[in-house]
């Protein structure tokens, strides 16, 4: 069987999009799997809006870049990021996204606006990671609740995630690496409960 | 071996540190920042002694490479493309010159223009400098190719050009490591006057590099970078550049392509293989990231009876960066895209770090300005531009490095008095140093504000050649003391700036004003990293 998820990553210069690509890419590389990653540098960097398309695959993958209507799912940081990638997303694919906006525009659209939008896609999953961050003692880890939460569409094994945590977060000490496994969790365990399937 | 999952600019640096380098000289610029950044970094460089700088702007890049080249040592220079413009006089007479130990300069374009003010490309350069080009595809090949592009230099003694675009630089991907290489031991050129370009020599030289050229075609036909493959339907023949080609494969999933293939990697063109498919498919279709090079070499001026498709003819946009699915288009297939963006999506431009510097300095300016009124301030590139958006909008130009003093000095001939010119610091010791010596000596009516920041932000936070030493550099040209004024942007201190900036503005002559405060950035960085420090120590 082939295996593909094709992820585009999403959310404001500064928000740490890489580091869910950085873990994801460790996993899929121990699991063997080909990966191309590519990442926004330089001007968009300084609170623009940045993506980062990320291909797993069983099979070469030949372009750095997923064709628009291809990708598997949108993994955003930031409602509003989630809804600028969406001529990516194919038909039947998934928007797994934070709740909580970062407001630094003065013409950001009402958040309701927002969230209903992302509401009325048919697969989604719709999470505020900063609150569930900040509840198991760790506000910084909101990237690894939106990963944990991506991980019921991702095709690798929940314990390769949390092994590559450990590998990407080892240097850090073990306190980091238990906050980020406890962050990880949180989302895996909510996005099973609130995933929206129409 | 294990894979190493690394950038394509990584993948360069890694190759060259592999392939025996002995010298990387850079000036930052997006997307080229990080292979210089690799190596500066690498435990392994250090060992080996590999030298790593950031060099005070892409000529000087060049020129040193080349004088680590006639030490018969390895030497890589890397720029952005519109940083070989500015090298572009060392590069083209480096062709003339030739080498003696080998030298690769890189050229990361960026088509689209992501992070840039242009989107040239550098395979011109090549052609006009009559150097062979390396185009990579995929990270493996980027570092595959830095072995090769050295023996390259070595075995025809001249230089060689690698050219990259934004994807690929940005992109990461598995690659496996070579053998390592020694470097090479120091040795003078064979030719003691190789390098003097006096008319009588480089004539000589210059025939010489024209006589190369069959023979860099051949080395085309042969190295393996270029690949024809063949395929059934002669209906159509693809000739695909670099990135390119992943877009090709991206539309046949199953390796499948009906067409005769030429893979483009490495030039001079392979004309065997050119003429080839050409002459065996009715039409052919050329697939290139950037400008229409190939495409424009195969059509020239009368070849509109030639069936070329490609940018030229509107089958593919004549600008921008390609992608899977404007090959997919070219094909004859159509554009497949999800949902369009909903309407309520605004943009979201990048902006000045909450209590950025520049900020300080810009209120503090646009005040003073007021008086005069709006269109005098001539900028540069940086951070700083980005006040060119609201809120500040306090700039009218951002054209080339060092180009707002000169612009300044220019409209200050014309009349427009007083004229300003902001210029962030590594600009003005990249480029603007020059500029302020010929509004010294015209003493011309013009204000400068170098800010200070210590840093070359745009690119991440890079040393700063200008560091410590603005002020008295400025003095040194020429600049009178008692018009060089030195001031803090801060909040706080807004009223004295304005005063201080009000006073040079009114002052009829040359007179520059330093806002002088570390950027936030590399400010936190450092803290962090002294606090990291104490908690090990
Ligand atoms: C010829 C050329 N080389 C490099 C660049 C890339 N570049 C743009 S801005 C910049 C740094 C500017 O630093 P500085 O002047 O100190 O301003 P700051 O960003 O720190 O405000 C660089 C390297 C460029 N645009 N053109
Ligand atoms: S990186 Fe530094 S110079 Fe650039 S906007 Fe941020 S604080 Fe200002």
């Amino acid at each position: 069987m082939i295996m593909k998820n094709d992820i585009i990553l999403a959310g404001v210069g500064g928000q740490g999009i890489l580091s869910i690509a950085a873990i994801i890419g460790t996993a899929a590389v121990s699991r063997g799997l080909y990966v191309k990653q590519s990442e926004v540098h330089g001007m968009s960097q300084r609170g623009g809006d940045v993506q980062s398309h990320l291909r797993l695959s069983s099979r070469p993958i030949a372009s750095d870049l997923i064709p628009t209507g291809a990708a598997d799912m949108i993994i955003s940081v930031e409602p509003l990021e989630a809804l600028r990638y969406l001529p990516w997303l194919k038909k039947e694919g998934w928007i797994i996204t934070n709740t909580k906006p970062f407001v630094n525009i003065p013409n950001y659209p009402p958040l309701e606006e927002v969230l209903a939008t992302i509401a009325s896609k048919p697969h989604h999953v719709m999470i505020d990671a900063d609150e569930i961050a900040t509840e198991i003692g760790s506000a910084r880890s909101a990237n690894m609740v939106i990963l944990g939460a991506s991980t019921i569409c991702l095709d690798l094994p929940f314990e390769e995630l949390e092994q590559a945590i450990r590998s990407v977060f080892g240097k850090k000490g073990e306190e980091i690496v238990h906050t980020n496994l406890s962050a990880l969790r949180a989302g895996r365990d909510f996005a099973l409960q609130h995933k929206n399937q129409a | 071996m294990q894979k190493m999952i690394l950038l394509g600019d990584e993948a360069i640096a890694q190759g060259a540190i592999d392939a025996g380098l002995s010298g990387i000289y850079a000036y930052p610029g997006t997307p080229s920042t990080e292979i210089t950044e690799y190596i500066i970094a690498s435990k392994e460089a250090k060992n080996n002694g590999i030298v790593a700088n950031w060099t005070a702007n892409e000529k000087t890049a060049v020129e040193t490479a080349l004088g680590m080249s006639y030490a018969g040592k390895r030497a890589m220079a890397c720029m952005k493309h519109v940083g070989l413009n500015v090298a572009a006089d060392p590069f083209i007479n480096s062709a003339v010159t030739g080498i003696n130990g080998g030298l690769i300069v890189v050229s990361a374009d960026d088509p689209s223009m992501h992070s840039s003010q242009n989107e040239q490309d550098s395979r011109f350069y090549g052609k006009f400098a009559l150097l062979p080009i390396l185009e990579p595809s995929n990270q493996q090949e980027a570092y595959d190719m830095v072995h090769y592009g050295f023996d390259l230099s070595e075995k025809y003694q001249i230089p060689v050009l690698f050219r990259i675009t934004t994807r690929l630089a940005h992109s990461r991907s598995g690659i496996e490591r070579k053998a390592k290489r020694a470097q090479n031991e120091m040795t003078l050129p064979g030719d003691l006057k190789q390098f003097v370009l006096l008319p009588a020599i480089a004539r000589r030289r210059y025939k010489g590099l024209l006589g190369l050229q069959p023979q860099l075609e051949n080395e085309s036909e042969n190295s393996g970078w270029n690949q024809y493959t063949d395929g059934p339907d002669k209906s159509l023949g693809i000739i695909a550049a670099g990135l390119a080609y992943n877009y090709l494969l991206e539309n046949f999933p199953e390796g499948n392509i009906p067409y005769p293939v030429l893979k483009i990697g490495q030039y001079p063109l392979p004309r065997l293989w050119v003429e080839k498919i050409a002459n065996e498919c009715e039409t052919l279709l050329v697939l290139e990231e950037g400008m229409p090079v190939i495409e424009e070499m195969l059509k020239g001026y009368l070849g509109n009876c030639l069936n070329i498709k490609g940018r030229l003819d509107g089958t593919l946009p004549r600008d921008g960066e390609l992608n899977p699915n404007l090959v997919a288009v070219a094909l004859g297939g159509k554009m497949i895209r999800g949902e369009e963006v909903p309407s309520l999506v605004v943009p979201r431009p990048p902006s000045l770090c909450a209590g950025c510097p520049h900020t300080d300095s810009y209120l503090a300016l646009n005040e003073a300005m007021k008086v005069y009124g709006k269109g005098r301030v001539f900028s540069d590139i940086g951070c700083y531009t980005l006040a060119a958006l609201p809120p500040l909008e306090a700039i009218n130009s951002c054209v080339d490095m060092g180009a707002s003093i000169t612009m300044a000095k220019g409209a200050a001939d014309a009349g427009l008095v007083p004229a300003v010119a902001v210029i962030g610091d590594s600009t003005f010791t990249h480029s603007g140093i020059t500029g302020l010596l010929d509004a010294v000596i015209s003493k011309s009516p013009i204000t400068i504000l170098i800010l200070d920041n210590s840093t070359t932000g745009m690119t991440g936070g890079q040393p700063s050649a200008a560091t410590g030493r603005i002020a008295e550099i400025c003095k040194g040209i020429g600049v009178e003391e008692e018009h060089i004024r030195i001031l803090k942007p801060l909040r706080k201190n807004h009223d004295e700036n304005v005063k201080i900036i009000a006073e040079e503005l009114a002052y009829p002559g040359v007179s520059v004003v330093i806002p002088t405060r570390e950027c936030v950035q590399t400010l936190n960085r450092r803290m962090r990293e002294k606090f990291k420090n104490k908690k090990t120590e």
